[in-house]
């Protein structure tokens, strides 16, 4: 049942509109030269920064989308009327939304460190990062988009939401680029792992409060 | 679903919501075969009521007793709007087979589903495309798909026109044939034969 969930989550989210973070992430990659000017040194210390700031606002645009149809629709009424708990819900929308994000981020971010001049060992780490950092941010949005349910301008409080809470992913996640040790690397595993664990158990409470 | 113990029975049951009580001191109980209409005015509870008896609402209450699966029809129609109806109601018909450990039955019961609301020929048309009456009859669909027990109908004639409503008729009757009960919030009168009448009323408070 839950294999059936993250099947039909994972095709959903592809059939609308997964493209958009990444295409998002592509076009931040790309006017971030424009801005700066082709100072080739500037762009290949300032570019990875820049590739994970674009990948958090990226991270950001589905939020609204992730939770909050599946409610007003019932879809999550009926899950539990079948005995499915709203933790094991929440834990497949987790594996879903990074399945539709998180890889195809990474994909992405290899035009984008060509258009940023990235060296190949920037864009390793930068990767390394990502595969780190992409699940945490994943467990970010489900959360938020779970206590966003139902709100008026739920997109814009998101946004507000959400950011700040990223803040300790991008602050290691950046540094990691800077080479000089991987201690801000276990730091970003270490946020990025807590998020994870506690996204299911907070979205679980969340759902079950909209019922009241 | 065979014997003829209480399947649900509610006790003193009395529902607040909002800080406000909507209706208490209800009490009934049905067996296998019956079936239960609940009517009262807007607002009284019976929506709720029937997400009282499912657990969907649940402030604590004691006084439910609810003996096997309930398959819920309210006002939200739980299937994914861009999929087909067919494919859209798999879904739950796989999700309710594999419950039962039934391998592939969900196909057969959900085309059965089908033919019984009369939506055969629209299986392959996206849900966002159904008109409300068809919306009604594809929710039951659902609910026969389920081989629940217990049925929770909400307002299941609204919209429906007189074919529909033979249908769901016959539906209901099948249902409790084959020993299932129902619940079943209406406004419009039913004819739905030896029902028990449940009639909620406001809380004076």
């Amino acid at each position: 049942m839950i294999l059936a969930l993250i099947r039909r989550d994972t095709a959903q989210a592809f059939s609308s509109g997964a493209a958009l973070p990444i295409m998002f992430f592509l076009l931040v990659a790309t006017l971030y030269p424009f801005a700066i000017g082709p100072d080739t040194a500037l762009l290949a210390r300032t570019g990875g920064g820049v590739l994970w700031v674009a990948a958090l606002l990226a991270a950001l645009l589905p939020v609204d989308r992730l939770v909050g149809p599946d409610v007003e629709s019932g879809f999550l009424d009926q899950l539990t009327l079948r005995g499915i708990s709203e933790e094991s819900v929440a834990a497949a929308k987790l594996f879903s939304h990074w399945i539709s994000f998180g890889p195809p981020l990474m994909i992405a971010a290899m035009p984008a460190a060509a258009l940023l001049k990235l060296t190949p060992e920037t864009l390793l780490t930068l990767e390394i990062g990502l595969a780190i950092g992409t699940p945490g941010l994943a467990a970010l949005g489900v959360l938020v988009s779970a206590l966003t349910v139902g709100l008026r301008s739920a997109g814009a409080l998101a946004g507000l939401l959400m950011l700040p809470l990223a803040v300790p992913m991008l602050i290691f996640g950046a540094s990691s680029l800077a080479g000089d040790s991987d201690t801000p690397l276990k730091l970003l595993a270490a946020s990025s792992l807590f998020l994870v664990a506690i996204t299911p158990f907070a979205v679980g409470s969340a759902l079950r409060g909209l019922r009241g | 679903m065979s014997g003829s113990g209480q399947i649900i029975s509610l006790t003193d049951v009395c529902c607040v919501r909002g800080g406000r009580t909507l209706f208490s001191g209800l009490s009934f109980a049905l067996s296998s075969g019956e079936a239960a209409i609940v009517t009262g005015p807007n607002g009284v509870g019976k929506s709720t009521l029937l997400r009282l008896i499912c657990g969907l609402f649940d402030p604590g209450n004691a006084g439910i007793a609810v003996h096997g699966g309930c398959a819920l029809s309210d006002d939200r129609l739980a299937l994914d709007e861009a999929r087909s109806l067919h494919s859209a109601l798999s879904f739950w018909a796989n999700a309710d087979s594999g419950d039962v450990g039934g391998g592939d039955v969900g196909g057969g019961d959900l085309d059965r589903a089908l033919e019984a609301v009369g939506l055969s020929h629209l299986s392959e048309v996206p849900v966002r495309i159904l008109s409300t009456g068809q919306r009604k009859r594809a929710s039951l669909a659902r609910v026969l798909a389920s081989n629940a027990p217990i049925w929770l109908l909400d307002e299941p004639a609204n919209g429906l026109d007189g074919d529909g409503l033979n249908r769901l008729m016959k539906a209901v009757a099948d249902h409790r044939a084959r020993g299932g009960v129902a619940v079943i919030t209406s406004h419009q009168p039913l004819a739905i034969p030896d029902a028990i009448s449940v009639q909620l009323e406001p809380s004076a408070s």
